[in-house]
């Protein structure tokens, strides 16, 4: 019968006994969640902030895409991903499915709407209030977005960690195109539904939480380190 | 250097300049030229259309009709705002930032790096020893005095100030006349917004006057002061014209 009693316990067994295919599986889970995050910012950030200053014809229809495009679900990218990706798609030459790299490309799409739109507020929000001495120093719209990004950092490392939580939680996207093929594409969220399917209830409850532990560890950093920079620099 | 050897300042024309928005005329057409190293102080009550016409001066809005000219070339400008508008960064942080993006520097501070020539100006606005502070965390005095110590770096030749000491104390008021005043002998001619008759006492060498946006004087101030042509300015200085 399963207890959480049984699972912490499954849990703190498997930490301790520092078991290799459950550290491979870690380290692949951070490894593909952090480069999607770390590919989809340097994406969505200035694009973002450049959403929040130009004004064009279409910005409200690609507001509004952008906006929904936040709540897409993961299989649904996955599909399209896996659709490109496969061998008769267009991009089936690269051989890409069913590799770390296109779990990284699907969580790229599940996270670069939610850091753009984010973005696209947080500086919107602050150029109205430096708008002024902005033009007044004779900056041009290019030369405004990495003021302004520095200038919201606080603010966006909170959209950043968003967007790392939904990278991070997300199944479907890295189940379709990664195939969770043990020691190559298996990552956490995979091997749960995994080992749930297989009755094996504890450990799959054991793998949970070890995942909310490290995606509370990694916000617990980004957190202090952001308030330490706040009480600096106010 | 002091003012006699600069070379002049380009006059300023606004030729029939209005702003309408939204159908409501704030500026009807008006037409005035800034010339000279002067103290131009923009004066009137409330909604009067003062912070407007400075803006439409600066180039920060563009008029409804009419043109806004440089006669000749366009000098270096700065604009001081009633409300600073401080980067989230250190008061150090918020000068070397314009002397990063704006590349005249002050003649006798060009031989300096950058740090220094912040530093420098930290120092003459009494600001050096909250260097590392937040900008933000300082007080509305401090706050204004960066505020100028950052258009001091900009080596302006033209100076705007829009209500700068309105939310000042006494103390904090005096240091930001005594700024402005600063700025003029080093050859900065100053444009500044006031609904302080004592403080445009102070400092006008002229006077535009505007009520319900429409400029009534352009006059020296020593006549606006104690002759004035309008019925409106002489309501204004009497104390009995609020809007």
């Amino acid at each position: 019968m399963l207890t959480s009693d049984n699972a912490f316990s499954t849990a703190l067994t498997l930490i301790l006994s520092m078991d290799s295919a459950l550290i491979s599986i870690v380290m692949l889970s951070l490894q593909v969640s952090l480069m999607a995050v770390l590919i989809a910012s340097l994406i969505s950030l200035p694009l973002g902030a450049a959403l929040a200053l130009w004004r064009f014809p279409g910005r409200n229809v690609v507001i509004v895409a952008l906006n929904a495009l936040m709540g897409l679900p993961p299989v649904v990218a996955g599909l399209c991903v896996y659709l490109l990706l496969s061998r008769a798609g267009p991009l089936g030459e690269w051989g890409l499915l069913f590799t770390p790299t296109a779990m990284v490309i699907a969580q790229v799409i599940l996270v670069l709407p939610i850091i753009a739109a984010l973005t696209r507020q947080q500086v919107e929000a602050l150029h109205s209030e430096y708008a002024e001495q902005l033009n007044s120093l004779g900056l041009t719209r290019l030369r405004m977005i990495p003021t302004l990004l520095w200038d919201a950092r606080f603010g966006l490392l909170t959209v950043i960690l968003a967007g790392f939580g939904r990278a991070s939680a997300e199944v479907g996207a890295v189940m379709i195109v990664g195939g969770n093929i043990d020691g190559v594409t298996r990552v956490m969220t995979t091997s749960i539904v995994l080992e749930t399917s297989k009755g094996n209830l504890p450990m799959a409850l054991g793998l949970g939480i070890i995942l909310l532990a490290l995606v509370t560890m990694i916000n617990a950093i980004a957190h202090m380190i952001g308030e330490t920079a706040k009480r600096r620099l106010g | 250097m002091n003012a006699y050897h600069m070379p002049p300042i380009a006059p300023l024309e606004l030729d029939s300049v209005s702003f309408i928005h939204r159908g409501h005329t704030l500026l009807k057409p008006t037409s005035l030229r800034l010339a000279g190293c002067q103290r131009t102080l923009i004066m009137g009550p409330n909604g009067a259309g003062k912070s407007l016409l400075m803006r439409l001066a600066h180039g920060l809005l563009t008029p409804s009709s009419g043109s806004v000219r440089w006669q000749g070339i366009q000098p270096a400008q700065a604009m001081v705002f009633q409300r600073p508008v401080l980067l989230r960064r250190s008061a150090l942080d918020n000068l070397t930032y314009v002397l990063a993006i704006n590349k005249a520097a002050r003649s006798e501070l060009k031989a300096l790096p950058r740090k220094a020539q912040a530093m420098s100006a930290l120092e003459k606005f009494g600001l050096a020893h909250l260097a590392k502070r937040p900008a933000r965390v300082l007080s509305g005095g401090e706050q204004q005095r960066l505020a100028l110590a950052r258009a001091w770096l900009l080596n302006p030749q033209v100076l705007f100030l829009d209500e700068p000491t309105s939310a000042l104390d006494p103390a904090a008021i005096k240091a930001v006349e005594d700024a402005v005043l600063e700025f003029h002998h080093s050859g900065t001619r100053i444009v500044m917004t006031t609904h302080d008759l004592h403080q445009a006492r102070r400092l006008a060498n002229d006077v535009v006057f505007l009520h319900n946006g429409e400029l009534l004087e352009y006059t020296p101030a020593s006549d606006f002061f104690t002759a004035p042509t309008s019925p409106e300015a002489g309501a204004f200085i009497r104390g009995e014209l609020v809007w």
